[in-house]
């Protein structure tokens, strides 16, 4: 039995296939301004790259900001929830998600049987998001996917004290003017937003096992910081962008 | 258990009336000075009984907040003050206040002018500028009594120490209004306040019946009356026919939440300005707040009231309010309320205005999750000035929240 779940985030749509407990495939796509076509697109694509008719997907859930905009999905949950379910799927065991989006960032703490047991996310506010970052990256003209690895190789990492987006990207500004190292500003970019996730983690006592999934999962400078604010190591997994995707489909099955 | 009731059925008709007794309330303030009465602005949590014995209107701007928020005036009445130079950061209820004062504005047009202000620290410390500013601006004279926090428990020198201004406090009234406090009418007022917040009591715990006839939507309603009209027969009569609505309720088994399935408890203020998106958002999904700390703090401290000794008994009384005590007293009383309740999760209202309600509120959450292991909710907001409530934030948190009390399965009971 085929199961789906689409995860419609403020950037990226995601689309997972599970069968009989295991994963099939996942796709992602831009969410642009209509998430309803987004999420059309990414499920098709899907079908079409796996061969699979859609007659033969028993259920699909639709998580994500944008969740309610997919007609097709039998059940809208949470990212939350997906998340959670996601993670214990791909990595039985797992008791912490931490997931940093474009426009959110949260902390899962999940049971034995990977129930969602707290959360926490992050205020109304982007410091702490993928949005946080891609702003920063601009502001320092680098390609968003380089400026993890560039920041691995900071000496003296900045440290930036406005919280505020807006404010930390003229703090940013000024450094450059000042001609500090490009690494030493990446690098505090990611400590910056990193405070803020590992103070959600904190928040609900996160504690390992835990994962990072989410768009951002992918910035090894981030990973990096946040694993030196929460003192220990954390897991991500093959698909932590398409995570969310992949709990809905499990719950899918499970409904 | 459930059953099928029609709209009009599920509303509560006692609403009609204490509208009219609160408009009926508000008229009689705003034409005080025109029939040769005094007004007096009080804090919410202070004694207002010495007022009502010597017939001196008691006011509340904490109310006159409340109505502010719900009819949606926070924003720009906050702005007012915040033009006038007060941070952001201050409680919604004094800028709105302090802003309508200025600008005249607000539901009701403003309240009326006080002849005197009475504060009473119990509930925060952020009351005593805000009555000092409100005092110099209208020229009248403040009274402050001042409750000592009890984190541990209530001690002889803090009784005495409260039971001295108790004492001032009368003769400040005195003062005031140029006449001698009737003792025997006090007496009259204290008998009354005690049983009408007996009654309030009574009305809160109807909803422990499930399914709940009311919810806390209903509560931060009816609350009014035991704010602004306690020690008078006009609450005690009110909330004795609303009890009678509740038991009947009970009895033909209507439900305030069609096919209620989970019960939830409130902690903070309200969120006057989303009372409806609220109380939308939770009973869709078959979720009914049956309780919160906040309107029970009119009825917490009753056991220490001697109606026969009044004004001294409202030292302890008005001073081990549940702002008051410490945060493990606090989280006992949750507790207790999860227990009494029945409930399968805890939503906190972590409010930006009033710190010394959301202070605590990680400490509790981590005590109710531990000792009752039922999943607890934080959601930011501000009980009046919408500026910080972000409607898809609250909702994906809800919802989440919603999925992990039904992926628990009904009980919502986790033991951890
Ligand atoms: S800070 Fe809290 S207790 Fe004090 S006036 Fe504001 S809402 Fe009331």
């Amino acid at each position: 039995m085929i199961y789906a779940g689409i995860d419609i985030g403020s950037i990226t749509a995601k689309a997972a296939l599970i069968e009989d407990n295991r994963l099939l495939a996942t796709h992602t796509v831009f969410t642009g301004y209509n998430p309803a076509a987004a999420g059309r697109q990414v499920f098709d694509e899907l079908l079409m790259q796996t061969g699979i008719s859609a007659g033969a997907v028993k259920k699909v859930v639709a998580t994500g900001y944008g969740r309610a905009s997919v007609e097709f999905a039998h059940k809208t949950l949470t990212e939350i929830i997906c998340h959670g379910a996601g993670a214990h799927f791909l990595n039985t065991g797992v008791r912490g998600v931490i997931d940093v989006g474009g426009q959110d960032s949260k902390a899962i703490l999940l049971d034995a049987q990977g129930h969602v047991e707290n959360f926490a996310m992050n205020d109304k506010c982007a410091a702490g998001t993928g949005r946080f970052l891609e702003v920063m990256a601009q502001a320092l003209q680098i390609p968003l996917d380089q400026m993890g690895e560039i920041s691995l190789g900071a000496e003296n990492p900045v440290k930036i004290s406005s919280i505020c987006t807006v404010f930390a990207e003229s703090e940013v500004i000024s450094m450059i003017a000042r001609q500090k190292d490009r690494r030493d500003i990446a690098a505090g970019i990611h400590r910056s937003a990193a405070l803020r996730v590992a103070s959600l983690a904190g928040k609900i006592h996160l504690a390992p096992p835990v994962v990072m999934t989410g768009g951002v999962a992918k910035n090894k400078g981030m990973l990096q910081a946040l694993e030196d604010y929460l003192g220990y190591g954390i897991k991500v997994g093959a698909v932590p962008q398409e995570n969310g995707a992949v709990g809905a489909a499990v719950l899918a099955a499970g409904t | 258990m459930t059953r099928t009731i029609d709209k009009e059925n599920t509303k509560i008709a006692a609403a009609k009336k204490m509208r009219d007794i609160m408009t009926t309330y508000y008229l009689d303030a705003l034409s005080a000075s025109e029939n040769n009465r005094q007004v007096a602005w009080i804090t919410s949590g202070g004694p207002v009984e010495p007022l009502v014995a010597m017939d001196i209107i008691p006011v509340y701007p904490e109310n006159h907040g409340a109505m502010i928020g719900s009819a949606k005036m926070g924003e720009d009445l906050c702005s007012k003050a915040e033009e006038m130079g007060y941070s952001t950061d201050l409680c919604a209820y004094a800028r709105a206040d302090i802003g309508c004062s200025v600008a005249k504005g607000g539901p009701i047009g403003g309240l009326p002018k006080p002849d005197m202000l009475i504060c009473c620290n119990n509930i925060c410390g952020t009351v005593l500028k805000w009555y000092e500013v409100q005092a110099r601006y209208y020229g009248v004279p403040l009274f402050i009594l001042d409750t000592p926090v009890c984190h541990t428990g209530f001690f002889p020198e803090t009784a005495a120490y409260v039971k001295a201004q108790i004492t001032e406090y009368i003769g400040f009234l005195e003062t005031a209004t140029r006449r001698k406090m009737d003792m025997d009418r006090m007496n009259q007022v204290g008998h009354l306040s005690l049983e009408g917040q007996k009654l309030w009591q009574q009305v809160l715990r109807t909803t422990a019946h499930k399914p709940s006839p009311m919810s806390a939507f209903d509560a931060f309603f009816f609350l009014a009356l035991i704010v602004t009209l306690r020690g008078t027969t006009t609450a005690v009569d009110f909330y004795r026919e609303l009890i009678a609505e509740m038991n009947d309720r009970i009895a033909k088994g209507i439900s305030v939440v069609p096919d209620e399935q989970y019960r939830l408890l409130w902690d903070n203020l309200p969120v006057w300005h989303r009372l409806k998106w609220l109380s939308k958002k939770f009973s869709n999904h078959r979720a009914c707040l049956v309780a919160d700390t906040y309107t029970s703090a009119w009825c917490g401290a009753i056991q220490y009231i001697d109606p026969d000794n009044f004004l001294d008994s409202i030292a302890q009384a008005y001073t081990r309010i549940y702002l008051n005590i410490g945060i493990d007293q606090m989280a006992d009383q949750v507790l207790d309320m999860i227990q009494f309740y029945d409930v399968n999760g805890l939503v906190m209202h972590s409010n930006r205005s009033c710190k010394p309600y959301s202070f605590g509120q990680m400490d509790i959450m981590r005590i109710v999750q531990k000792k009752a292991g039922i999943p607890v909710l934080m959601l930011e907001a501000d009980m009046v000035d919408p500026r910080s409530f972000s409607e898809s934030q609250m909702e994906t948190r809800i919802d989440a929240f919603m999925e992990i009390i039904l992926q628990r399965g009904a009980t919502g009971r986790g033991g951890q």
